[in-house]
């Protein structure tokens, strides 16, 4: 293991590269803060510098999760307490999503943010800029003390992102809830490090993987991180936050808590059950199962029923999380039973999903930014017909769309199929529960994957296809030359994830050699273009050739229809089966394309109907879809704190005599209870 | 990869394109007559596709390019299903690109752009066709994966080829497995081949349609196009069921001529399922849409019973 400690003579570390691209990120913020209300300078100079911050960390990454741990002291913060940093193959590779995806959203953003928006633009570039910092120090964390303030910078510069429009009350509302679940979470993971440290008082990590925890007490450590993490990444129960906090923060913050930060609980859980954990217990990786499919498919249903554009993307980011979190927990279960290779294909799928999801959804993020934008309209009943207006930004999406869907050739099919594959193989396991538990959980995934593609098409027709629903709606204009440069970005790095698979498991192989010590890097190698996972009499899939055949295809039906018969176009009204009287308003709303899922799935939901009746001279039709979360549990846990809010005012009295008494009190309490 | 097999992987391909047609015809030929209707031409579906190539193809005013390339694609993809598909031979070039998961994704990358060119003119019957599809498509496709499993956990195998040489090898055996999967395969594909029970291939009826509200604002070569990929799909789910049911009789690459034997069989196999085809559809009443989740909820349980009986059984 090599070591420095930062400014001293010698060789340059990745790690020193590494903290240098996060301090030129905090230099950034700060020019921001003396240009405070300059646009210019800030969108046109400070924001793309960033983002070139971004494409050189995402270089640097790459090359480091081939190289051997690296770790660093830096005396800062408390006296006798410096910050340990360490760079190993899991940090850099969460380091390569950060930089890549940062890259093309702070190129988004030169162009993105306006005058008049809330905060001045110069504190917006220091939080954002601060925010960009935070996560990759998170990752290059060493000690508890150094994770515990980088994970809370992050929250609170993501919370000041979130609340930019802080004038607006929802968008106050929405900030303060994610910050109460953010702080929720903190609590579990703090906890989490006590527990881990086992009464040493050192709270370095190296200390922590050295100890050797009762499984009691590894199974304590284990649920609080779940719920510490769960809570930042957006699990069932503690996912509301997701939802509110997304629509209200700017497109391209949310595109980098959607794309990033959630990434960062992934991490976490990462790195406190395969590192810092030296074992796992079978019923962990069933428990990741279960509360990751469960989160898949509500997330997914409820993705299917909103009429928000960012609210959608932003429940189909709970489905991303949870399909994350079975693919850990598989990876977990396998590896509780020594099945390391199956371990690493399972971990490989997570891996590959985590920088899969965070490119195609960020795109997708910044893509309803352009059309927030261009229309300032975020209702999906109020849009349509933008391909006509907004081309560009329209086929970006579809490649986004496609993606998301999980379809062949993009990203998203590579890390379903490397999972299903984890699945359909899972049958070694000694347990009748767990081989009868597998093909369940399979058959789960593979109902969201499916419903995901509804949602998609749900997304992208009601947005960008059909006619205008509005007239201002022609007025549209399409995303300007920085958006196109920061849209371009991400989706090249969506079709390189998704047609060079063997090349990206290379990169990730040193990840889950670290991790399970076992990695797919060597099988894979051996086969050319196919990526095969186990053997290739098993499966294969080559996502290249796959679209050379649908590409050839199309191009020679194309040129053979032509050459035989002819070209012939003509232009005229659409046909409808003949009914001449259309307009706009006939084709499907949100809410009619959402149907059949409220339908089928109609318990999930908290369903509030207003029906007119056949006498109402003007009859009004209504139907909102709330969160069963909300009222059962949310709602009554806020009301018990206020009711102890309220018995607890009674202390309050006002009067200093009162007070007197209660310090006396606490005196002879304290006295009691510190006895020599 | 020899002469021989790039041979068999040619035609596979020409076979599917231009059988595909002809077991439209024969399934269309078939059902008038269990209906007391006399019956059209087998080459009837020719015929067709050779009238809408001819005529000029009529696009609404503001159709985006979405809509004029979905055809196109939806034709690609459907023939690059029926070149992965073992129909004639087991040993084809282009089946490692896609296994029996990568298929699925192949028909819903499809629906996929269909369904948005459905949209994409902005007319009720356009986005209604869309809905539906897409709602027989999430149901339907799970359970078409859950079969595939059921059948690849036996072989030991997701790739197709791979499935039908291990399962041909073997011989004639019973597995409780697959004869649940089998029952789920056979409802999946009379719904995503817009077959009654779940869709009529033959209506305009506004409250029942489905495919045909899709395709609605198509016409001439755009239509062809549309109507030779439907073939196709029913085409690749025929040699999907035979692979994962009925595996024999396909070539091994043993020799160049053998593919010319399996050709035969295979015609055989087809002419006696799309005859069952035509029983089912004559025999059984179009569901409500309102119903279609069930039936394809019963497709869904079957195949995850089917797996599941296939992990107690210690495969």
């Amino acid at each position: 293991m090599n070591s420095s400690v930062l400014f001293h003579p010698g060789e340059w570390l990745y790690l020193d590269w590494v903290l240098l691209v996060a301090s030129a990120w905090l230099s950034i913020g700060l020019i921001g803060v003396f240009a405070l209300r300059r646009l210019a300078l800030v969108a046109k100079v400070l924001f793309p510098a960033g983002g070139v911050f971004g494409v050189v960390l995402l270089g640097i990454a790459l090359i480091a999760t081939q190289a051997a741990p690296e770790t660093a002291v830096l005396p800062i913060g408390l006296p006798q307490l410096p910050f340990h940093f360490r760079l190993d193959s899991l940090s850099a590779f969460f380091l390569m999503v950060i930089g890549g995806v940062a890259a093309g959203v702070s190129a988004f953003a030169a162009g993105y943010f306006r005058k008049g928006e809330g905060t001045p633009p110069g504190l917006l570039c220091l939080e954002y800029h601060v925010f960009l910092a935070a996560m990759t120090l998170v990752v290059l964390a060493d000690d508890a003390y150094a994770f515990m303030v980088m994970w809370e910078t992050m929250a609170l510069a993501s919370f000041l992102l979130v609340t930019t429009n802080h004038r607006i009350p929802e968008i106050r509302n929405a900030g303060f809830l994610y910050l109460l679940i953010a702080h929720i979470g903190a609590i579990g993971i703090l906890l989490c490090f006590g527990v881990l440290q086992a009464n040493t008082g050192d709270y370095s990590f190296e200390n922590m993987r050295a100890q050797q925890l009762s499984p009691f007490w590894a199974s304590i450590a284990f649920l609080l991180a779940l719920c510490g993490f769960g809570a930042k990444a957006g699990l069932l129960p503690l996912h509301v936050w997701l939802p509110e906090a997304h629509p209200a923060a700017p497109s391209p913050v949310s595109a980098l808590l959607s794309g990033v930060m959630l990434k960062t609980a992934i991490y976490g859980i990462l790195r406190v059950c395969f590192d810092l954990l030296d074992l796992r217990l079978w019923w962990w990786g069933v428990l990741l199962i279960a509360v990751g499919v469960v989160t898949a498919l509500f997330g997914v249903i409820f993705a299917a029923a909103q009429v928000d554009m960012k609210r959608l993307l932003a429940y189909s980011s709970i489905e991303n999380i949870g399909i994350l979190f079975t693919a850990i927990g598989l990876a977990v279960l396998f590896s509780s039973y020594g099945m390391l290779p199956m371990a690493a294909l399972a971990l490989t799928a997570a891996l590959y999903h985590t920088a899969g999801h965070a490119l195609f959804k960020s795109l997708l993020f910044l893509g309803t930014g352009a059309v927030l934008h261009a229309t300032s309209e975020r209702s999906l009943g109020k849009l349509g017909g933008l391909m006509r207006y907004m081309p560009w930004v329209a086929w970006v999406c579809l490649v986004g769309v496609i993606a998301s869907a999980g379809l062949p050739p993009l990203s998203g099919f590579v890390s379903e199929w490397l999972l299903l594959q984890g699945f359909l193989f899972a049958t070694g396991l000694p347990s009748y529960f767990l081989n009868m538990l597998i093909p369940v959980v399979a058959a789960l995934v593979a109902l969201v994957a499916a419903l995901a593609g509804y949602t998609m098409v749900k997304f992208f027709g009601i947005i960008f296809l059909g006619r205008p629903r509005e007239e201002r709606l022609a007025l549209a204009h399409d995303a300007g030359a920085w958006e196109r440069i920061g849209m371009a970005w991400l989706v090249t790095g969506s079709l390189a994830l998704g047609l060079l698979p063997i090349q990206f498991i290379q990169v990730i192989d040193p990840v889950t050699q670290y991790l399970t010590g076992a990695g797919l890097g060597a099988t894979v190698a051996d086969h050319g273009w196919l990526l095969v996972p186990v053997a290739l009499d098993r499966s294969s899939y080559g996502p290249a050739i796959f679209l050379l055949g649908i590409a050839i295809c199309c191009a020679l039906v194309f040129i053979i229809v032509r050459g035989i018969y002819h070209g012939r176009v003509r232009r005229s009204a659409p046909w409808d089966c003949g009914f001449p009287w259309q307009t706009a308003r006939m084709q499907d709303t949100a809410e009619g394309f959402g149907q059949p899922i409220r339908q089928i799935f109609e318990p999930f939901f908290d369903l509030d109907r207003q029906l007119p009746s056949p006498f109402d001279s003007e009859p009004v039709y209504r139907v909102q879809v709330g969160d069963y979360f909300w009222r059962w549990l949310y709602l009554p846990a806020a009301a018990g704190v206020e009711r102890l809010a309220r018995l607890l005012g009674h202390l309050q009295q006002g009067r200093i005599t009162v007070y007197l008494l209660y310090s006396f009190l606490t005196l002879i309490a304290v006295l009691l209870l510190v006895r020599r | 990869m020899s002469a021989a097999s790039l041979s068999a992987q040619f035609l596979d391909i020409v076979i599917a394109l231009l059988l595909a047609p002809l077991l439209t015809g024969w399934v269309n030929q078939w059902r008038a007559r269990l209906q007391n209707r006399s019956a059209p031409s087998l080459l009837q579906p020719y015929r067709l596709l050779h009238k809408l190539f001819h005529k000029e193809s009529v696009l609404a005013e503001h159709a985006s390019p979405l809509f004029r390339g979905a055809p196109y694609i939806l034709l690609g993809c459907m023939t690059l299903a029926c070149a992965i598909v073992p129909t004639l031979s087991t040993d084809l070039p282009l089946a490692p690109a896609a296994d029996a998961i990568a298929l699925v994704g192949l028909f819903a990358l499809g629906r996929l752009f269909i369904s948005l060119a459905a949209m994409d003119i902005g007319t009720a019957f356009g986005t209604l066709g869309a809905r539906r599809e897409m709602l027989v498509g999430f149901l339907a496709e799970p359970a078409l994966l859950m079969v595939l499993f059921s059948v690849s956990q036996i072989a030991g195998s997701t790739s197709l080829t791979t499935i039908v040489e291990r399962l041909a090898d073997q011989g004639p055996a019973i597995y409780t497995s697959v004869m649940f999967a089998g029952v789920a395969f056979t409802l999946v594909a009379l719904a995503e081949n817009a077959r009654i029970p779940v869709d009529n291939p033959a209506t305009h009826l506004e409250l029942t349609m489905i495919h045909e509200a899709l395709i609605l604002e198509y016409s001439g070569r755009h239509l062809a196009l549309i109507e030779w990929a439907a073939s196709l799909k029913l085409f690749a789910y025929s040699g999907i069921g035979l692979a994962l049911f009925f595996p024999w009789g396909v070539s091994e690459g043993q020799s160049p001529f053998a593919v010319l034997y399996a050709l035969p069989v295979l015609i055989l196999k087809l002419a006696i399922g799309g005859f069952l085809l035509a029983v089912l559809e004559t025999i059984s009443a179009k569901l409500r849409i309102f119903r279609v989740p069930e039936f394809l909820a019963t497709a869904f349980l079957l195949a995850v019973i089917g797996m599941l009986v296939n992990n107690l059984q210690g495969h």
